[in-house]
């Protein structure tokens, strides 16, 4: 199997695999080694709640009164907890409502999933299976395509979406975005369609398959974990993509959410910083939980047996 | 699905080439390369066209304009319908001799390097750690890594802009409160450049580590322990060991999650922008990604905005040669 160059991939194998791999350090063990277990599960405790911190901060401030926040007492635990916060930013008619952006960015975001997902998905088998030409030549592109930076194109996207009157539409929106994610997503699958054995395949055209029946009736179905977690990985790159939605989604009831939070930020006067960590965490939830769900799922379809050569 | 198909051929037969060179048993394990491959007349194209379709649409035509723009007079007059007029390498020499440029580049360049090396220390750490860590432990630690990998980079942003807050923040609380430290009363963390960036450093390193431990991770797993133990046996050390056998394992993954983090870090936006907005000085603290927009977006000088994001796209590809050349290796091998 390929080392590494989808982090997704690789590191997912860790969280599991690495129950079995090092156990061997521990079995040449002296009074020493234990201590130094004991060091480092100190350490590790340390390091957790570090990493785990900033967001415990923004759940424990979101379910504070705006009151405690500002108070000169820090509160480390919601003792006076309240909903207020996830009431003001969902419902709160003096602002730009949530509801909308979360739709636009909800809708945005599955059909660039979708979309994107059909055409790597027929992309990625034109690569792996079959041998043409400009093979490499389209290889190369879609490499280069993925290292230039979003930055360096945004004013020329932006004028070409402008020319398309797609400005603040969903469509203009999803098909930028689909772009974005296409490189990776064709690379990853590309990975997964050469990571079912193409004897698969042709043992079925043995037993009478033809070859597009073979392939839609056993690799397919080989490839779901792979095509669920590509999936899950553009949906969070989609959710959280900031900058294209600012330029070319700046009306507020186009807005995406990431945009829709920084209007917190920018607003006059004092910042409501309860109100903020409220639409963060509600922004963060889906990202997190799709995150926790793929961490799984990739090394489930991935390290489990019947693929493997 | 609409692969055409070409007949019963069931095994790879002769006529379809590379076959005939290398007459091995199909059951071989690994080699489903290109060998394997077949050729399909028009299928692949036809495959290709959808994706094809849409990069050339959205990363191929602005590409382009993009080029154009940067060679032509492009300011507010142009976008209400003045005609660009051609003034060739002026936006570049402009860029070129504009003195905001390199600052804007050296603060990039720097503030890059430091959190690459901040990322890439802490990870292998980490990653070194959990592979001596009893399994409770380790599991505990993944999740805080998790969960701080899995924060999208604008609340990430927006948390720690609050942590790190004037009036209210906990850190300058815990500063004052639990270490005495009274000169962070009220310390106002974001207006000072240089502890805008350290700020930011923090918010990038922090989001960036668990990337990098579990990766690395995931390669110290693959270190056979039979190696390990025949070199313990023949008495190497535990620093002899990593740098003989674990750290040569090691060293492709490393590169290639350098090579990653560089690219990652030298266009911050997102990070950079958000911090801005909750309180940074913009002109002191922009990095190239930023400096573009502002010039481009906000400021309106498309002319400019284009010679800049080219500059910024050349030096993003020569930075990235290394690792597109692993992965077409990879993907040939």
């Amino acid at each position: 199997m390929s080392a590494t160059i989808i982090p997704a991939a690789d590191t997912t194998r860790a969280v599991t695999t690495g129950a079995t791999g090092r156990d061997a350090a521990r079995r040449t063990g002296g009074g020493r080694r234990r201590i130094g277990t004991v060091v480092y599960s100190a350490i590790a405790v340390v390091l957790f709640f570090v990493f785990v911190f900033p967001v415990y901060w923004m759940l424990n401030t979101s379910l504070q009164p705006n009151n405690d926040i500002r108070g000169s007492e820090v509160h480390f635990w919601p003792d006076n907890f309240t909903l207020r916060n996830y009431e003001t930013v969902l419902f709160d008619p003096g602002r730009t409502p949530f509801l909308p952006a979360a739709a636009n960015s909800l809708i945005i975001t599955i059909l660039t999933v979708v979309i994107a997902l059909v055409f790597a998905f027929l992309a990625s088998v034109a690569v792996t299976r079959f041998r043409f030409k400009s093979r490499r030549a389209f290889i190369i592109a879609i490499l280069t395509i993925q290292m230039i930076p979003g930055e360096a194109m945004i004013v020329s996207v932006f004028r070409v979406i402008d020319g398309w009157h797609l400005l603040n539409t969903i469509a203009g929106l999803t098909i930028v975005y689909v772009a974005a994610v296409l490189p990776f997503t064709i690379w990853t699958l590309r990975g997964f369609v050469n990571g079912v054995p193409i004897e698969l395949e042709e043992a079925a055209m043995i037993d009478g398959c033809s070859r597009a029946g073979a392939f839609w009736r056993v690799t397919f179905p080989l490839l779901a974990p792979g095509l669920v977690a590509t999936g899950v990985f553009g949906f969070i790159q989609a959710w959280n993509e900031f900058l294209m939605a600012l330029v070319l989604n700046a009306r507020p009831e186009m807005m995406t959410l990431p945009v829709w939070l920084r209007t917190f930020l920018v607003a006059n006067g004092t910042t409501n910083w309860a109100a903020i960590m409220a639409g963060s965490t509600l922004m963060a939830i889906p990202v997190i939980v799709f995150f926790l769900i793929v961490q799984g799922r990739m090394t489930s379809g991935l390290v489990s047996g019947a693929v493997k050569g | 699905m609409t692969t055409v198909d070409r007949g019963p051929d069931a095994l790879p037969s002769a006529i379809e080439g590379e076959r005939i060179v290398a007459p091995e048993p199909s059951r071989g394990g690994g080699d489903r390369s290109k060998r394997r491959r077949r050729a399909g007349g028009f299928t692949p194209y036809a495959l290709l066209i959808p994706a094809s379709a849409v990069l050339a649409a959205i990363v191929g035509w602005p590409l382009i304009q993009l080029i154009i723009t940067s060679f032509q007079e492009y300011g507010r007059a142009q976008v209400f319908g003045a005609a660009p007029e051609w003034v060739w390498f002026q936006n570049y020499t402009d860029v070129l001799t504009d003195p905001v440029f390199y600052e804007v580049l050296a603060r990039t360049i720097v503030f890059a390097a430091v959190c690459v090396a901040l990322t890439m220390l802490l990870g292998t750490l980490i990653a070194l750690m959990m592979a001596r860590l009893p399994k409770a432990f380790r599991m505990l630690l993944s999740v805080g890594l998790l969960l701080a990998w899995a924060m999208p980079a604008l609340t990430a942003t927006i948390v720690w802009g609050w942590m790190f807050d004037t009036d209210y923040g906990v850190i300058n609380h815990v500063l004052v409160n639990f270490f005495g430290l009274e000169e962070f009363f009220k310390h106002p963390w974001l207006i000072e450049p240089l502890s805008f960036f350290a700020v930011a450093a923090v918010i990038i390193v922090w989001g960036a580590v668990p990337f990098v431990a579990f990766t690395l991770y995931a390669g110290l797993t693959q270190v056979p322990d039979e190696v390990l133990e025949a070199a313990q046996l023949d008495g190497a050390g535990a620093f002899a060991r990593f740098r003989l056998i674990v750290f040569p394992y090691l060293k492709p993954i490393f590169l290639v999650v350098a090579i990653l983090q560089i690219i990652w870090d030298m266009k911050v936006f997102t990070q950079i922008f958000a911090l801005q907005d909750i309180g940074g000085i913009r002109a002191e603290t922009n990095t190239l990604g930023v400096y573009i927009y502002q010039v481009s977006i906000a400021g309106g000088e498309f002319g400019i905005g284009g010679a800049l994001a080219m500059i910024f796209a050349l030096i993003m590809m020569s930075i990235s040669v290394f690792y597109i050349r692993h992965l077409i290796k990879e993907d040939e091998q």
